[in-house]
């Protein structure tokens, strides 16, 4: 496409600069271009020094000779976020890293080859793909267990008072594929209720933000999140609750390099000193 | 019309002396290969045996229907705000242009995950808008279709915007002079004589515009949810479905780059027309 007779200072410069003036503006007119250019140069600067020196503190107590990268469901957040200090005192030399995410997503990570060695899941459901798939080390055990609550903001601003007032509000709550998703589809069967929500989250911290930043009435999830959120929420009791309870079971990956480290890990979970911590956060405990 | 009154294509320039050099070659053959492999990789591992199953069911078809509405009305949404905005930015010359040059462009830059948490903290429910907006007419945009095509259009309208502002550039300014010159009214100049110059760049920026917002994922799920029918876009069946079926999502891939590569294909002439410096 090239241009039409055009007396227009533009026509006569190079064809670069004009591309350039096309995209974005700069290096037409000359003179503000080369301002422009020294204002990109030093914010390009100040984000790089500012990116080094991030790079340089790591807060974590390991020394890190040997990385334990455990994948653990959303609702694990606070309670395996103070086992990771725990453990990394008992072993000096291991650098724990989590990552949290929907128990069905890490479900998928891991049959598709992610390189992790510790899995822990919200139900049973979502490890039995990995067990399938032959990707764990042995059986998984169960270490812990949840129910499920419903939240709505601190102010209730639509005044919810038991379950059945939830039709006529707007509900987040997870997707049925998460096992956040599938306890409350189970939960509205039981009492009878048919809901609409408004959105369908991934994963529950994200139905729990959803809830706390004010953009639904109210939300389904954990126990465990309700407690951790504290006063950003209120919280109303779901009939039947105790007959849907989240079996959350851990296992260590096949093939992973640090299969001891991982096997410390399940054993600190499982020990009297992790299900103190569990129980802590909210959840049950299973010795 | 425009053809003939246009400089006629300068010839393209030899490939320097000789042979296409290799240092040109290897490096383009690896920028294709990047290109290429992934897709090759989908087309690869794709379940053709049960394709038709999961190519009709009812999530799929529901997403469908909602991407390719939600992205048309997101295009002409940007059609009709962003023409006047690139002529603006082509035509005038006001202070500030540079800047607002700029500010167009920061979608283009911008994570569409921080584009949805900006947009959520304007217009959600407990936004800087969104609060009074629900507090006076108990209205809340969040969840809704309409915010579906606001995440779209957000990202979307930096491609028109500068698409049509470079259509517009090269257009013949003394065209619209000479117009007036004869008696015609500035809208009846803009209708009949600059919009139509500028076309092909105007559909190229439309077509972009249009590809852009049926791609767009991380604004829609973070602003307009993820539910199936309202918000629940083609991306986000996707991701959803990967959660526990990965060959069901390479399905579903593979529908959306089909919908999306056919469409481009179909106005390839003006497409590559309208890009090309």
């Amino acid at each position: 496409m090239s241009p039409a007779i055009d007396p227009s200072p533009s026509a006569g410069g190079s064809r670069l600069r004009r591309l350039a003036a096309r995209v974005g503006g700069f290096g037409y007119p000359q003179r503000s271009g080369r301002r422009a250019r020294t204002v990109v140069a030093v914010a390009a600067a100040g984000t790089l020094a500012l990116a080094l020196a991030s790079c340089g503190g790591d807060d974590d107590s390991g020394s890190g000779s040997t990385t334990l990268t455990v994948l653990a469901a959303s609702s694990l957040t606070n309670a395996f976020d103070q086992l990771e200090g725990t453990y990394e005192d008992q072993h000096s030399d291991v650098d724990v890293k989590l990552s949290y995410d929907s128990s069905s997503i890490l479900a998928e990570q891991v049959t598709s080859g992610a390189p992790a060695d510790v899995l822990a899941t919200a139900d049973p459901i979502t490890m039995k793909t990995v067990t399938d798939a032959g990707d764990t080390d042995g059986q998984p055990t169960i270490f812990a267990r949840n129910t499920m609550v419903i939240v709505t903001p601190s102010d209730n601003p639509a005044g919810l008072q038991n379950m059945s007032d939830l039709t006529d509000a707007s509900v987040a709550v997870c997707v049925p594929e998460a096992p956040c998703g599938n306890a409350t589809q189970q939960l509205l069967k039981l009492n009878n209720i048919d809901l609409t929500p408004a959105t369908e989250e991934d994963n529950v911290s994200s139905v729990l933000t959803k809830v706390t930043s004010g953009e639904v009435d109210a939300g389904f999830v954990y126990v465990t999140d309700a407690q951790a959120a504290g006063s950003d929420v209120q919280t109303i009791q779901i009939p039947h609750s105790a007959e849907v309870i989240n079996d959350y079971p851990i296992a260590v990956i096949a093939g992973s390099d640090h299969s001891q480290a991982a096997q410390d890990w399940v054993d600190l979970v499982m020990s009297q000193q992790g299900q103190d911590v569990l129980a802590k956060f909210g959840f049950q405990t299973v010795s | 019309m425009s053809r003939t009154l246009e400089r006629p294509e300068a010839p393209a320039p030899s490939a320097a002396v000789g042979r296409v050099p290799l240092l040109m070659l290897i490096p383009a053959f690896g920028a294709l290969a990047i290109l290429l492999l992934p897709l090759i990789g989908l087309f690869v591992r794709a379940p053709w045996s049960n394709i038709g199953e999961q190519l009709t069911s009812t999530g799929v078809t529901t997403a469908l229907r909602l991407s390719l509405t939600t992205a048309t009305i997101s295009m002409v949404v940007c059609l009709v705000l962003g023409t006047p905005l690139a002529w603006l930015l082509a035509r005038v010359d006001f202070r500030g242009r540079q800047f607002v040059r700029a500010l167009v462009t920061v979608p283009l830059v911008l994570p569409p995950v921080v584009g949805g948490i900006a947009l959520l903290t304007t217009f959600g429910r407990a936004g800087v808008l969104g609060e009074p907006i629900y507090e006076a007419f108990g209205y809340q945009v969040t969840f809704t279709t309409t915010a579906v095509v606001v995440a779209q259009t957000f990202v979307a309208l930096p491609f028109l915007v500068l698409a049509v502002e470079g259509a517009l550039r090269s257009t013949d300014r003394r065209f619209d002079e000479v117009a007036a010159s004869l008696g015609a009214s500035r809208w009846w100049t803009f209708v009949r004589i600059t919009l139509p110059l500028a076309g092909p760049g105007i559909v190229s920026g439309a077509v972009l515009a249009w590809a852009r917002a049926l791609g767009e994922f991380g604004a829609t799920i973070t602003f307009a949810g993820n539910f199936e029918g309202t918000t629940r876009t083609m991306p986000l069946e996707v991701y959803n479905t990967y959660q526990t079926d990965a060959s069901g999502a390479i399905v579903v891939s593979l529908l959306l780059l089909a919908v999306s590569v056919g469409v481009l294909a179909a106005l390839r002439e003006r497409w590559i027309s309208g890009v090309s410096p």
